[in-house]
């Protein structure tokens, strides 16, 4: 009984004393990372780190964004740990970021940092566009599987495609503004004029097609490496194609929020998300890292994925995707019209 | 009548005015605090939201002042504004000028000669301390010159500058793509409502009129659909008629994502909502009329045309509304089967969330608030010219036994019973099978909620923990306000304003009310902006979203007192909220619980109001449906929405037990 008593006044005291208890700081940390990886995120840092607590604020790309934007005048978070860098670089031109070059970030591979000097944000890994092809649905209907994004607008693919809606989804708008870079505007437009002709439906999320193909209500989704590979581990009897031509990618950024009253502690997560270690961590999901020679292969997943990726300005693609996004809804959100 | 009463069975010499006007001020004052509640959770969201979507962006060309050198670097010509420029070469049109909050222009349209390789130097600044501009992504603000080389000035781009003005409105219906879902929606609303209410009438026709078996089961299936959210439906269809689906055939090569998904999702979730209110109409007949039709020798065909269906028109005009209303409205269905069809309620969420752009959101928002305003006034119209069918000499109809006809209603309600737990076994299988088609072993991994996105097991907790509170403060607050608008004398003007608040979030869709309470509670300097992202939030503009339904409830159980109940507690000198506790509330018990039961079972289903409120601690189960749906979990979204089935069916048994056990107790004088 007396032990007992001892028990609770300790919890009390530490309860009403929670500074004594211990002097570390807490970080709000907001991110989209899928959310399997969050746990093992958080203990991997605070395992390097026992002073720091991470206290995650999770959600999807495009609602974190939106979070983020409307908290402008009033910031909640202290850092953005794994948001799409086109996310972060809309962030930035509303001066919402705190510049800050991590310690070791000139080990990462340049395509993962922010040009400007000190860098607004520092990549951890990329996901890179790829077709998921439902095989088993494919040799039903007699098709071939694709091999490049030009194969796609085959008339005999018509309806048998799905595609994120790059209005509503990071996934679809790194296809059109990997499209755009790699073909020029001209060229770009013709092939998703053509593309649309096949295109079934046009999702509002990144992963679905993939999904979608996964469970056979397309034959081709496309969409990224990622949810293919989960898919496959799931049993979906899907093959993971990066077309020929090259592949549009994104990277999962991190940065600090402008402001923040935890300056230190967050500049020493940055410091630590540019790690080899936290390179590792990250390649648990992603084939493809920030930090050069860490990546071991993943399963289902080519080796070389890295070497598909297109050369990506994330500048252009945030400072045109207004007019990307207003001309490709003129084209064929007009003409998404019912099938029946 | 009330004070002269209270005046006659009076001793003398006492000031009873005095008390009397007391207890008014505490009614008043009760009532002025429901008002204000309705206020702040109505009204004034919504105003901030009609002005939010004349709130523009605009590229202000006369706020952009450039200098450019010569080839040498060193000497500059004039400065001169963009506008001035423009209006040179022409390069920008005046429709190119109305833009998002995230536009931007690039500053090198207005040089017609730009090379980024030439040695020309450029100077950009603002004329105002709020011009801004970007060179690459870093945000430049303000008049102070700031001198650029070619190859970088290519990187400049103009911001706008917001203003006021109905550019949103013109971009909206120059868009066609958006215009276009005005007329979708319409049109999925209309054919919705013709195949909802016909159904609805023949299964309410065979309830009443026929002398069919099982009607209390048949009653019970027809009501399943509320007690699921209408993304549940959506997937049920994709599962039955998808590509891989079970009847896909049956549809003869249409595809089901689309209009036809939204129609038959939509009948489905509608149907009970009809159905009960067709049911109530048709329930109330006078065996007085049939008799005069037999006598007449009306034939049954002339009997139905003339008494049947005239006696409940208005039942069948108020269920058309509700129906139209609520396809209209709804954002769950589309979202899940609507394929590329755009509709309204999808178009705010993809305007909001997908492209972070509030003020066109607002400005749909706007637009959806017009046919279900209109519905809900035409309706309001129609019923006060409802005369009273029943009067005290009528005879009660009672149906008799026809084999043929009581044969046809039976199979008829099979059929759409059938219907109804086809959809649901269809979910229920979905949950349970390890990888649809390929894969059919049973597995519970689709319930393992926190290795997806949505929000886990706790989003099912909060949800649970919202439906309690919205029940509990729900009932609450509608029961009291329903009281002053009944109970209280006088203050007309006051009462006829309350109800009209009371009344208003019927004709709200549930999207709007959400996207209203965003630019109203976000703004740092609202009072009440510390419940922002909190469960208080949710609750609030849960029990606002479905105020009306609970008040009318209410208020048609208070109808049935006596108002001399009031009278004689004042003769007696007892306060009104003695009164209240010890006669009104235990009388009026099994209403307050039915009210308490609806909220719960909408709070449980509701997305379209909530999924721009909720926060990463106030995840629901309804909007991790939808998110999993989203991301292509479809068998686990399919488990979650199941969960919430059950869920809503425990809730019923545990009401129409306590109700049980309190009527017993409470109501033994009927």
């Amino acid at each position: 009984m007396n032990r007992r008593m001892l028990f609770l006044l300790a919890g009390a005291m530490s309860a009403a004393f929670p500074l004594i208890a211990s002097a570390e700081s807490q970080l709000t940390v907001y991110t989209a990372v899928e959310a399997v990886d969050l746990d093992r995120y958080k203990a991997t840092f605070e395992k390097a780190h026992p002073d720091i607590t991470i206290n995650w604020v999770r959600d999807s790309t495009g609602v974190m964004t939106a979070k983020l934007l409307a908290e402008k005048d009033n910031p909640q978070a202290d850092v953005v740990w794994g948001l799409a860098a086109t996310s972060l670089l809309l962030l930035k031109t509303e001066g919402m970021l705190e510049a800050y070059e991590p310690k070791g970030v000139e080990a990462l591979d340049k395509k993962f940092v922010d040009k400007d000097t000190p860098p607004s944000w520092v990549g951890m890994d990329a996901y890179v566009a790829a077709l998921c092809y439902n095989t088993v649905e494919g040799e039903k209907l007699g098709l071939k599987a694709p091999t490049s994004w030009d194969d796609l607008t085959k008339p005999e693919y018509k309806g048998h495609i799905v595609m994120p809606n790059p209005a509503s989804s990071g996934t679809g708008f790194l296809d059109v503004s990997g499209w755009l870079q790699m073909w020029g505007e001209e060229k770009g437009w013709t092939f998703m004029d053509k593309l649309h002709e096949n295109i079934s439906s046009y999702t509002h999320s990144g992963s679905k097609p993939c999904k979608m193909a996964g469970a056979g209500e397309a034959v081709i989704g496309v969409s990224f490496e990622f949810p293919g590979a989960k898919a496959k581990s799931a049993g979906a009897p899907i093959d993971i194609i990066f077309p020929s031509e090259g592949s549009g990618w994104e990277a999962e950024a991190t940065a600090i929020i402008a402001g923040t009253a935890n300056l230190d502690a967050a500049k020493t997560l940055v410091d630590w998300s540019v790690t080899k270690e936290a390179n590792e961590m990250y390649n648990a999901g992603y084939s493809v890292v920030a930090y050069p020679g860490v990546a071991k292969p993943i399963e289902h997943l080519p080796s070389d994925i890295a070497s598909k990726m297109i050369d990506n300005d994330f500048e252009w693609a945030a400072n045109n995707r207004g007019t990307i996004l207003k001309e490709w809804q003129k084209r064929y959100d007009a003409k998404s019209e019912p099938k029946s | 009548m009330t004070m002269s009463l209270a005046i006659d069975y009076a001793p003398l010499g006492k000031p009873l005015r005095q008390e009397a006007s007391r207890d008014d001020l505490v009614k008043m004052g009760f009532m002025a605090v429901i008002g204000l509640y309705l206020i702040i959770a109505l009204g004034a969201p919504l105003s901030i939201m009609l002005s939010k979507s004349f709130s523009t962006y605009r590229f202000d060309l006369a706020a952009f002042e450039f200098q450019v050198s010569d080839e040498t670097g060193e000497t500059w010509g004039a400065p001169v504004t963009a506008d001035a420029l423009n209006r040179e070469l022409g390069s920008v049109t005046d429709s190119e000028l109305a833009t998002s909050s995230d536009g931007r222009l690039a500053a090198t349209k207005f040089f017609k000669d730009f090379s980024f390789r030439s040695p020309v130097r450029y100077r950009i600044r603002g004329t105002t301390d709020d011009t801004a501009f970007l060179v690459g992504s870093a945000l430049e603000k303000g008049t102070q010159w700031r001198e650029y080389d070619s190859g970088t000035f290519r990187r400049v781009v103009l911001r706008p500058a917001s203003s006021l003005g109905f550019d949103n409105f013109k971009t909206y219906f120059s868009t066609p793509a958006l215009a276009r879902s005005i007329y979708n929606s319409a049109l999925m609303a209309a054919i919705s409502t013709v195949v909802t209410i016909s159904i609805a009438f023949a299964l309410a026709y065979g309830l009443t009129r026929s002398c069919m078996p099982l009607k209390g089961l048949f009653r019970g299936i027809l009501t399943i659909p509320i007690l699921v959210p209408s993304l549940l439906p959506g997937i049920a269809l994709v599962y039955l008629f998808g590509n891989q689906g079970v009847f896909k055939d049956w549809l003869m090569g249409y595809s089901i994502y689309g209009p036809i998904g939204i129609v038959i999702g939509s009948v489905f979730f509608t149907l009970p909502h009809a159905f009960l209110i067709i049911l109530t109409a048709l329930s109330v007949a006078d065996a007085r009329h049939y008799e005069a039709a037999a006598s007449l020798k009306a034939s049954k065909w002339r009997t139905f045309t003339t008494v049947t269906v005239p006696g409940a028109r208005y039942g069948i005009v108020s269920a058309a509304f509700v129906v139209f209303t609520l396809v209209i409205t709804d954002f769950g269905l589309p979202k899940v089967i609507g394929g590329q069809y755009g509709m309204l309620a999808v178009d705010i969420y993809k305007q909001v969330i997908g492209q972070q752009n509030f003020e066109m959101g607002a400005v749909v928002s706007v637009i959806l608030l017009l046919p279900a305003i209109l519905a809900f006034a035409v309706d309001r119209r129609m019923q006060r010219r409802q005369v009273a069918l029943l009067s005290a000499r009528a005879v009660p109809y009672a149906p008799k036994p026809n084999a043929r006809l009581d044969g046809l209603c039976l199979a008829f309600c099979c059929l759409v019973s059938l219907f109804i737990l086809g959809m649901i076994t269809m979910c229920q299988i979905a949950a349970v099978v390890k990888f649809w088609p390929y894969d059919l072993t049973l597995t519970a991994k689709n319930f393992a909620f926190d290795l997806m996105d949505g929000g886990g097991w706790a989003a099912y907790g909060n949800s649970i923990k919202l439906a309690l509170l919205t029940a509990l403060f729900g009932s609450l607050v509608v029961f009291t306000g329903a009281y002053m608008v009944e109970k209280a004398d006088g203050f007309r003007a006051c009462r006829g304003v309350f109800h009209f608040l009371a009344m208003m979030p019927m004709a709200v869709p549930g999207m709007v009310l959400g996207l209203a309470y965003i630019f109203f509670f976000n703004n740092p300097s609202n009072p009440f902006h510390s419940i922002y992202g909190t469960m208080t939030i949710l609750v609030l503009c849960t029990v606002t979203h479905f105020y009306t339904v609970a008040h009318l409830t209410a208020l048609t159980a208070l109808k049935q007192m006596d108002p001399e109940f009031e009278s004689v507690a004042a003769s007696l000198k007892q306060p009104f909220h003695r009164l209240f506790f010890r006669v009104t509330v235990p009388v009026c018990l099994p209403a307050i619980l039915n009210i308490a039961i609806y909220l719960f079972v909408n709070a449980m289903t509701t997305v379209s109001a909530v999924v721009f409120l909720y926060s990463t601690n106030t995840k629901l189960a309804s909007v991790a449906v939808l998110n999993m749906d989203d991301a292509g979990d479809i068998a686990p979204a399919a488990a979650m929405g199941m969960m919430i089935f059950y869920t809503n069916v425990a809730a019923k048994l545990i009401h129409a037990l306590i109700a049980r056990g309190l009527l017993t107790r409470t109501q033994a004088w009927r």
